[in-house]
């Protein structure tokens, strides 16, 4: 007895009690939400043991001394556990998959760096302690230091920037005082349209006026352009080599003699540096100055967005103005640290101090014990197992996403794409959202500028083939349905913490701090 | 190779599906004489896991951990308990290995930690908002004064001479470039900060005020005072606290009149480690947020309605606004600014209060005992948990004496005014609650050693 129900008619039973995707907490199995801190602990709480003195502190405080205790809440020890664990289920990271993110290497970060950085003797000293009582911190200082010219083939290194951009700043610091003791103002700095945001930041910030190095068909640096611009106005030009298109400049060395002939510096962004550490010397190509991203080639871990560490590399014309303080080892074995009362007798052209103390010390413990572990062949596969897996991406999905370089050669650590073919209306931003369904982060998305809806896809070399091939499947899934135009993929992500959250209500009208308690 | 997972297998079929014979095909761009044939010579090759471990601790064993001694170092860099589920939780992989929340529908563990650690450092320095970290307290202290002079298009800052010299010194290298002229004169060995000095510096170009509260010598400035001759000229007061725990005793910065409060978070959460890295804090009032300068996280909706995170007024930012940004700053001190806000739940308001008169109970314990040492004063009236005595000697001299005999016994000021001699005499003297009555009696008797 067949009696097919065209009229689509269904039984009514009644509304249930819940349908049966809803629960009464809000939270499904593992996803769980989370209040925030205010919402959670009552003014008077508290999760640390501190038994206040009887002792009056009127008499050495006096009128200073506060009224009210800060309206801050504080948690017992289980409910903080609970609260940062909860909040820390709702991140991807590396430990979790792949984070293909082009520029920024986010390479596994080894917990023997983690282990060491946590020893006593380095966690537990102070940077004023005199230095009789911490040679091993100022050995580590200078060991670091060591590799790092050794690694680049320059001349000097200054280690006390506290980030990439903050050594973006040194660089080009020392630029302007070696062009200062020239007696020299030049006002232009060359910066090429690809470049990193920093880049251009910085050289502003030092008092430069930028201008634009346009690239070739190729997507590299324009040399003849390039030389046709050079004057005695130019103080230098800001290279990223390999580029932000993941292409090394093949001309680099050419560029640094025709911007050094014109009396220009060479400032080199290091941020690529992961493509070929232990394989190039940037120094044998001409550089006058190159910031290192700790957090990036050497490993350390990047913390939700920092601390980072950017030491400096430094050509022999201008490590005399680098800043203070530095490291120096004495003839035996020893390290001192140079400071302002020595810059008058032992380094008078310095540009001055970036930054109090000496830099970011534990990111140089977790950075050498990497080098140390690596060693000179290591760090060199390091950069051959990284290009090695960009091409290996790059080329898997030909024919499946524009690659604008892809058919003149191969990348370096990193491949480039654009949105050329996506369906009316489907854009990078779509493709991106949509990895974050498939359980991966996205890649770089729209920079560098220069190619449109750029999707910068950097591997790293602590990538295994099979993650590879995961990552290749879900992103060839993804073009296919951006060029046929899934509707679906408009909507993604559907299955993370959050759906596509609404920036422009953020921006528009900015709630930067909780004010419940304020009757807002 | 242990953090290599590609086998040579691998490598061989990937190489096949690019069509390259060698790996070196891949680096063909490279000008043959910059490529290395090699690993470059005279350096090490790779090591195991223990060996490395092994290099390491016997650097570290050289050291004098603060912990295995009396120790009473301030001066810009503080000494607490960190309660042990801090360390635990900063390193959970998905805190620890995450990236820059810039994809928010994966990141609200960090956004939302972002968020309340931007609502705690607000309320502590008693500022309408604050982002969520730069650097270091020095660093934010530079960006402050920029930040001033693009609120009120002046060019001039006054610098109170109790700021820390090394803030003092990365604010002047930076305004060589900038143009910036900044007034500034060196401490005196005086009980009370030079309130008076600082307003009578203040005229009609100045863009800001700097002042360090407590200072350098752990003077306790006052800052109703400095802000009302500051907003009479046109100009801004930036506070600088370089020990947060303080707060927990004297009023917060933002309640008497800071425009600006920057300050260093190192003292919770994140402990020593030798200078860096540390974490910057910025504070400032609601009308001047399109002028901040760093990170900031603002809360929102999703496309469900529900509540989330995400990094905002981005266009402030170097990666949007490129040479016309607020800074060319890109990281935060994220692990450090995760550590501190931990700390901070863990401990609430009554917490911190209770911690800052421990601290500061050391401190009289302390100042008393050293009062009785022969040819030696106290300076301050008043101060939280540090505080500068007067030797009769080169104090310098003195802090390497009670080294040699394992006492780390404070800071000098010839350290940090090498070319101040009268200052020479000077030494700055920190407790907290790590502080015990044998430290404080290992330190008196060690200094009439010295002394003796």
């Amino acid at each position: 007895m067949n009696a097919p129900n065209a009229s689509g008619w269904r039984p009514e039973m009644g509304s249930a009690e819940a349908a049966p995707n809803q629960t009464a907490s809000g939270d499904r199995a593992l996803m769980l939400e989370e209040p925030l801190i205010f919402e959670l602990g009552v003014p008077g709480g508290t999760g640390v043991d501190i038994d206040a003195p009887s002792a009056d502190p009127l008499p050495a405080l006096g009128k200073h001394l506060r009224q009210a205790i800060p309206p801050l809440p504080g948690l017992s020890e289980p409910e903080t556990v609970r609260h940062y664990t909860r909040l820390s289920r709702q991140n991807y990271a590396i430990d979790l998959g792949p984070f293909p993110l082009g520029s920024c290497t986010m390479k596994h970060n080894p917990r023997l760096n983690e282990k060491v950085a946590r020893l006593p003797g380095f966690a537990d000293v102070h940077p004023l302690a005199p230095q009789q009582a911490v040679p091993g911190a100022l050995e580590v200082i200078n060991e670091l230091a060591f590799w790092l010219i050794e690694l680049t083939g320059m001349h000097g290194v200054a280690m006390s920037p506290k980030a990439g951009a903050h050594g973006e700043l040194c660089g080009v610091l020392c630029i302007k005082a070696a062009l200062q003791a020239r007696g020299e103002d030049r006002k232009v700095m060359l910066v090429p349209e690809s470049a990193h945001g920093t880049n251009p930041a910085t050289a502003a910030f030092a008092g430069f006026e930028i201008e634009n190095i346009p690239a070739g068909a190729d997507g590299r640096v324009d040399l003849a352009a390039l030389e046709a611009r050079l004057g005695p106005d130019v103080a230098g030009v800001m290279i990223t080599n390999p580029n932000t298109c993941g292409l090394f400049e093949r001309d680099m060395k050419r560029i640094g003699d025709a911007v050094h002939a014109a009396g220009g510096y060479v400032y080199c962004d290091g941020a690529n540096f992961n493509a070929i550490v232990g394989k190039v010397r940037p120094g044998d190509l001409g550089i006058d100055a190159m910031h290192i991203n700790l957090h990036k080639t050497f490993s350390t871990p990047h913390g939700g967005g920092g601390p980072g560490s950017g030491p400096v590399v430094l050509s022999k014309a201008l490590s005399p103005f680098g800043p203070l303080p530095y490291t120096v080892r004495e003839a035996d074995g020893s390290v001192r640290l140079v400071e302002e009362e020595d810059a008058a007798s032992e380094h008078p052209q310095g540009f001055g101090r970036m930054a109090a103390f000496h830099g970011q010390m534990g990111m140089f413990t977790r950075a050498l014990a990497y080098i140390l572990s690596h060693g000179a062949d290591g760090l060199k596969q390091v950069a051959e197992d990284a290009v090695l897996n960009a091409n290996y991406v790059l080329r898997s999905l030909d024919g499946e996403l524009d690659a604008p370089f892809g058919q003149a050669g191969p990348c370096m650590h990193e491949a480039l794409f654009s949105d050329a073919g996506l369906a009316e209306g489907f854009t990078t931003l779509d493709i991106a959202k949509g990895l974050i369904d498939e359980g991966f982060h996205p890649m770089t998305v729209y920079f560098p500028l220069v190619v449109h809806g750029a999707m910068l896809v950097e591997p790293t070399e602590t990538e295994s083939k099979a993650g590879l091939d995961r990552f290749i499947g879900s992103l060839r899934s993804l073009a296919r349905r951006a060029k046929q135009g899934d509707p679906a993929l408009k909507s993604a992500p559907h299955f993370a913490p959050r759906r596509r959250l609404d920036e422009t209500q953020a921006a528009r009208k900015p709630v930067l701090a909780w004010k419940g308690d304020q009757g807002e | 190779m242990r953090y290599l997972p590609l086998t040579s297998a691998d490598r061989a079929e990937m190489l096949g599906v690019i069509g390259a014979a060698t790996v070196d095909d891949l680096f063909a761009d490279v000008p043959a004489e910059a490529r290395l044939t090699g690993p470059i010579a005279g350096l090490p090759n790779h090591a195991s896991e223990m060996a490395v471990e092994r290099h390491m601790a016997a650097l570290a064993g050289k050291n004098v951990s603060a912990g295995s001694v009396p120790f009473f170092l301030g001066a810009g860099a503080y000494r607490h308990h960190v309660p042990a589920s801090v360390d635990h939780l900063i390193q959970r992989g998905e805190f620890l290995t995450a990236y820059t929340p810039y994809q928010p529908e994966i990141a609200q563990g960090t956004l939302q930690v972002l968020f309340e650690f931007q609502t705690q450092v607000a309320r502590l320095f008693g500022t309408d908002v604050a982002n969520a970290s730069m650097y270091d307290g020095s660093t934010a202290c530079w960006e402050a004064v920029a930040m001033a002079g693009r609120v009120t298009k002046r060019s001039k800052a006054v610098l109170c001479s109790g700021l820390h010299p090394h803030y003092v010194s990365t604010i002047r290298t930076m305004a060589k470039f900038t143009g910036d002229r900044i007034e500034f004169a060196a401490p005196r060995l005086e009980a009370e900060a030079d309130t008076a000095g600082v307003i009578a510096a203040i005229d009609g170009e100045t863009a800001c005020v700097v002042v360090q509260y407590p200072d350098i010598l752990g003077r306790i400035p006052d800052l109703a005072a400095i802000a009302e001759a500051a907003h009479a000229a046109g100009a801004l007061l930036v506070a600088v606290v370089t020990e947060p725990v303080a707060l927990g005793l004297i009023e917060a910065p933002g309640h008497l009149g800071a425009d600006i409060v920057v300050g260093e978070g190192q003292s919770l959460g994140v402990g020593l480690q030798f200078g860096g890295p540390y974490l910057g804090l910025f504070g400032c009032r609601e009308k001047f947020v399109r002028q901040m300068p760093g990170r900031l996280c603002g809360e929102t909706v999703d496309a469900e309605g529900k509540r989330g995170y995400v990094l905002t007024l981005s266009t402030r930012e170097q990666h949007i606004r490129r040479e016309k940004a607020t800074s060319n700053i890109c990281t935060n001190a994220g692990l450090c600014a995760l550590a501190f806000s931990i700390h901070m739940t863990l401990l609430g308001g009554e917490g911190l209060s209770r911690l800052a008169r421990v601290s500061h109970a050391r401190a009289q314990q302390a100042a008393a005992r050293l009062a009785k040492v022969p040819g030696v004063r106290v300076l301050n009236t008043a101060y939280v948990n540090e505080f500068t005595v007067v030797l009769p000697t080169d104090a310098r001299e003195a802090v390497r004496a009670l080294a040699d005999r394992r006492v780390l016994g404070g800071v000098s000021l010839g350290r940090l005014y090498p070319d101040a001699p009268d200052l020479a005499c000077g030494l700055l003297v920190c407790t907290s609650e790590l502080t015990t009555d044998a430290d404080i009696e290992a330190l008196g008797a060690a200094l009439e050693g010295v002394l003796a």
